[in-house]
C-alpha cells in the first residue's frame, strides 16, 4: 500500500465538472469540498470552465441519454493525459434511477473510467480521496510518456 | 441601408454558471438581449415513471433523490399524498419535527444560493465566505439526522428520528451562531457598492407578470405577491406558528422585483427559519413519532388503500405539489410531481429582455433554478398511459414536419 500514496504533488490538477443529470447531491458536496472547510484549493486543484484546459473529469449523475453525446464530446475535448472520476453511486451503477427508461449509463458504458467515488452522496473527503487517487493514475501515465 | 441583424447567442447545455444542464438560445442586438428562448430536458430522469414500479416506502428515496437540496420538501410533500390518500394521522410531535427539518433545510438552501449569486457576479470571497458559514447548519443537519446531504427522516406517517433534549443545546449553538455571523453576509450583500451596481434595477420581474406567470416563493415575493404555502395553507405545524410572508418592503420599505430585492428576500427568510425553529423547539409536544412504527404493517395496509392524495409544501424555491394516485397493489397507478422551479421559467424571459449579456448568469440564477426538480414528462392520452422519452419526441417532431411538407 505504501507506494499507493502520493509523495509530492508534481503539478496543480486543474477539474472540469460535469453533470449529466444529478439530482444535485453529488454537485453540492463537490462545490463543499471546493470552499473554506475542506479546501482543495491548497493542493492547488482548481474547477476550470472548459474540459480544453482540464486534467481531470468529475462526472455526477446517472447518464442521461440526452447528455451521451455531449459526454463523449467533452471527454474527446479533453488534452492527454487525461482521467476520469466518476462522483456517486447513480454514475458509477445507475443507483436508484438504475431502471428508467431515460438513462443511458451507467457512465462507463460511454467513455473509460479510471476512478469511482461510491456514495449518494459520498462525503466531500471521500470526493477529495478520489481526486488523489486520480492524481496518482495521472502520474503513472505521464511516466509512461 | 441595410437593416439591422441580430445574432443568436446559443449557450450550454454544458456551460460553467450553473451546475446543472440547460440549453440557452439568446437573440441579441449588440449587447441587448431582445429574445430568450430555453431548452430543458437534460436531467429528464424518468422519476415519476420509476415511481410507478415500486411501493410507496421505497418511493420516498427516490422522492429524496428529485434534487440534493430539497431533499426535505419532496419527501413531505410525498407523505403528505399518501398520508391524504390513505387517511393517515401524523403524531403532532412528528409534524413539529418535519418543521424543523424544513426550516434547517431552507437556512442551507439560502445559504447556498447566496454564495452561488455570489460567484455569479465574480465574487468568489462571498462565495467561500457564505459556504464556509453554510457547513455549520450541514453540520446541525448530520447530528440531527445522521446525513449530510440526503437526510432519510421523512416516513410516511410520521418521521424516523426524535430531538431528544440532549440534543438542544448542540441545536441552539448552532442558531447563536447563525444569529450572530448572518450580519456579515447580510452587510457584504445589503450595502457593498460593487453587488447593488449588479444587482439594483436587473432582472425585473413586475407584481403583475410575478401573478400572470405564476412565479412562486422567494421569487414572485420578492415582486411584492403575498404567497408562501407556509401561510396560506399551513400544514404540519406552521398553524400554530408565528409566520408570515416576506416582502422585501419589511426591510427596505420598497417593492422592485430585481435581483436585489430577491436577495434581500433570501436574507430574511434565513432568519425567519431560525426564529420559527426556535419556536417549534420551545412548543415540542411530546409523544409518538410515526403513526404506524411497523414499516411491513404500514405497507400491507398501504397496499389496501384506493384513492388519490395530494401534499403541498413551500420549498426553498417555492411551492412544490405532489399528486399520488394509489391502486390495491404494491405500486401506484400514478404520481406526479411539480417542483418550483417548472414555475419559475417562463419569468426568466421577461427579466431577461432588454438585460444585457453579462447579466444572464446572476439573472438566471436569481431564481434560484433547480433543474434536477424540473425535468419529468409524462403524457396521458385517453385511458392510455404513455411515457415520451426522448426518441418518442423525436420521432412525433419528424411526423410533424413531415405533415407540414405533404
Ligand atoms: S449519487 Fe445520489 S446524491 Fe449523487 S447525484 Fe446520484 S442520486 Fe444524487
Amino acid at each position: 500500500m505504501k507506494k499507493q500514496q502520493l509523495e509530492t504533488l508534481k503539478k496543480s490538477l486543474w477539474v472540469f465538472h460535469m453533470n449529466t443529470g444529478s439530482c444535485n447531491g453529488c454537485d453540492i458536496e463537490i462545490v463543499a469540498a471546493l470552499t473554506p472547510r475542506y479546501d482543495i484549493e491548497r493542493f492547488g486543484m482548481m474547477l476550470v470552465g472548459t474540459p480544453r484546459h482540464a486534467d481531470v473529469l468529475l462526472i455526477t449523475g446517472p447518464l442521461i441519454k440526452k447528455m451521451e453525446d455531449k459526454v463523449k464530446r467533452v471527454y474527446e475535448q479533453m488534452p492527454e493525459p487525461k482521467v476520469v472520476i466518476v462522483v456517486g453511486n447513480c454514475g458509477s451503477t445507475g443507483g436508484v434511477f438504475h431502471e428508467s427508461y431515460s438513462v443511458a449509463g451507467p457512465i462507463d458504458k460511454v467513455i473509460p473510467v479510471d476512478v469511482y467515488v461510491p456514495g449518494c452522496p459520498p462525503r466531500p473527503e471521500a470526493i477529495i480521496n478520489g481526486v488523489a487517487k486520480a492524481w496518482l493514475k495521472l502520474e503513472r501515465l505521464e511516466g509512461k510518456k | 441601408m441595410s437593416k439591422k441583424t441580430t445574432y443568436t447567442l446559443p449557450i450550454g447545455p454544458i456551460h460553467p454558471a450553473l451546475k446543472e444542464p440547460v440549453a440557452f438560445e439568446f437573440e441579441t442586438d449588440g449587447e441587448r438581449i431582445i429574445n430568450v428562448d430555453f431548452h430543458v430536458g437534460h436531467v429528464h430522469r424518468g422519476i415519476e415513471w420509476i415511481g410507478m414500479h415500486r411501493n410507496p416506502v421505497q418511493i420516498l428515496y427516490i422522492a429524496e433523490r428529485i434534487c440534493g437540496i430539497c431533499n426535505i420538501c419532496h419527501p413531505i410533500a410525498f407523505c403528505r399524498a399518501v398520508e391524504n390518500a390513505a387517511g393517515i394521522e401524523v403524531p403532532e410531535r412528528a409534524d413539529y419535527i418535519r418543521v424543523i427539518m424544513a426550516e434547517l433545510e431552507r437556512i442551507h438552501s439560502h445559504i447556498l444560493w447566496a454564495g452561488v449569486a455570489a460567484h455569479e457576479i465574480g465574487f468568489d470571497t462571498v462565495l467561500h465566505l457564505s459556504w464556509a458559514m453554510r457547513e455549520k447548519v450541514l453540520d446541525l443537519i448530520e447530528y440531527l439526522t445522521g446525513n449530510r446531504i440526503t437526510k432519510a427522516i421523512m416516513a410516511v406517517g410520521g418521521v424516523r428520528r426524535d430531538i431528544t433534549e440532549n440534543q438542544y443545546p448542540t441545536i441552539n449553538n448552532a442558531l447563536n451562531y447563525y444569529k450572530e455571523n448572518l450580519d456579515t453576509i447580510k452587510s457584504v450583500f445589503l450595502d457593498d457598492k460593487s453587488i447593488q451596481m449588479r444587482a439594483k434595477n436587473c432582472g425585473i420581474l413586475t407584481k403583475e407578470d410575478a401573478l400572470k406567470l405564476c412565479a412562486v416563493g422567494p421569487t414572485t415575493r420578492a415582486s411584492g405577491v403575498k404567497k408562501d404555502v407556509r401561510v396560506d395553507q399551513a400544514y404540519c405545524a406552521y398553524g400554530d406558528l408565528n409566520i408570515d410572508y416576506m416582502t422585501p418592503d419589511l426591510l427596505t420599505g420598497e417593492v422592485n422585483g430585481d435581483v436585489y430585492d430577491r436577495i434581500v428576500v433570501r436574507l430574511l427568510e434565513v432568519e425567519q427559519s431560525i426564529d420559527l425553529i426556535e419556536q417549534c423547539i420551545d412548543m415540542l409536544p411530546a409523544g409518538d413519532i410515526m403513526a404506524e412504527p411497523k414499516i411491513p404493517k404500514l405497507l400491507a395496509m398501504l397496499k389496501k388503500v384506493e384513492g388519490d392524495g395530494i401534499g403541498r409544501a413551500e420549498a426553498p424555491r417555492g411551492e412544490v405539489i405532489h399528486y399520488v394516485k394509489l391502486k390495491a397493489g404494491d405500486a401506484p397507478f400514478t404520481w406526479k410531481v411539480r417542483a418550483p422551479t417548472y414555475n419559475n421559467l417562463l419569468p426568466w424571459v421577461p427579466m431577461l429582455l432588454g438585460e444585457e449579456v453579462a447579466d444572464i448568469p446572476i439573472v438566471a440564477a436569481s431564481t434560484d433554478p433547480c433543474l434536477s426538480c424540473t425535468n419529468r414528462a409524462i403524457v396521458i392520452k385517453g385511458n392510455k398511459r404513455e411515457v415520451l422519452d426522448n426518441e418518442a419526441l423525436h420521432r412525433m417532431s419528424v411526423e410533424k414536419t413531415r405533415r407540414l411538407a405533404l
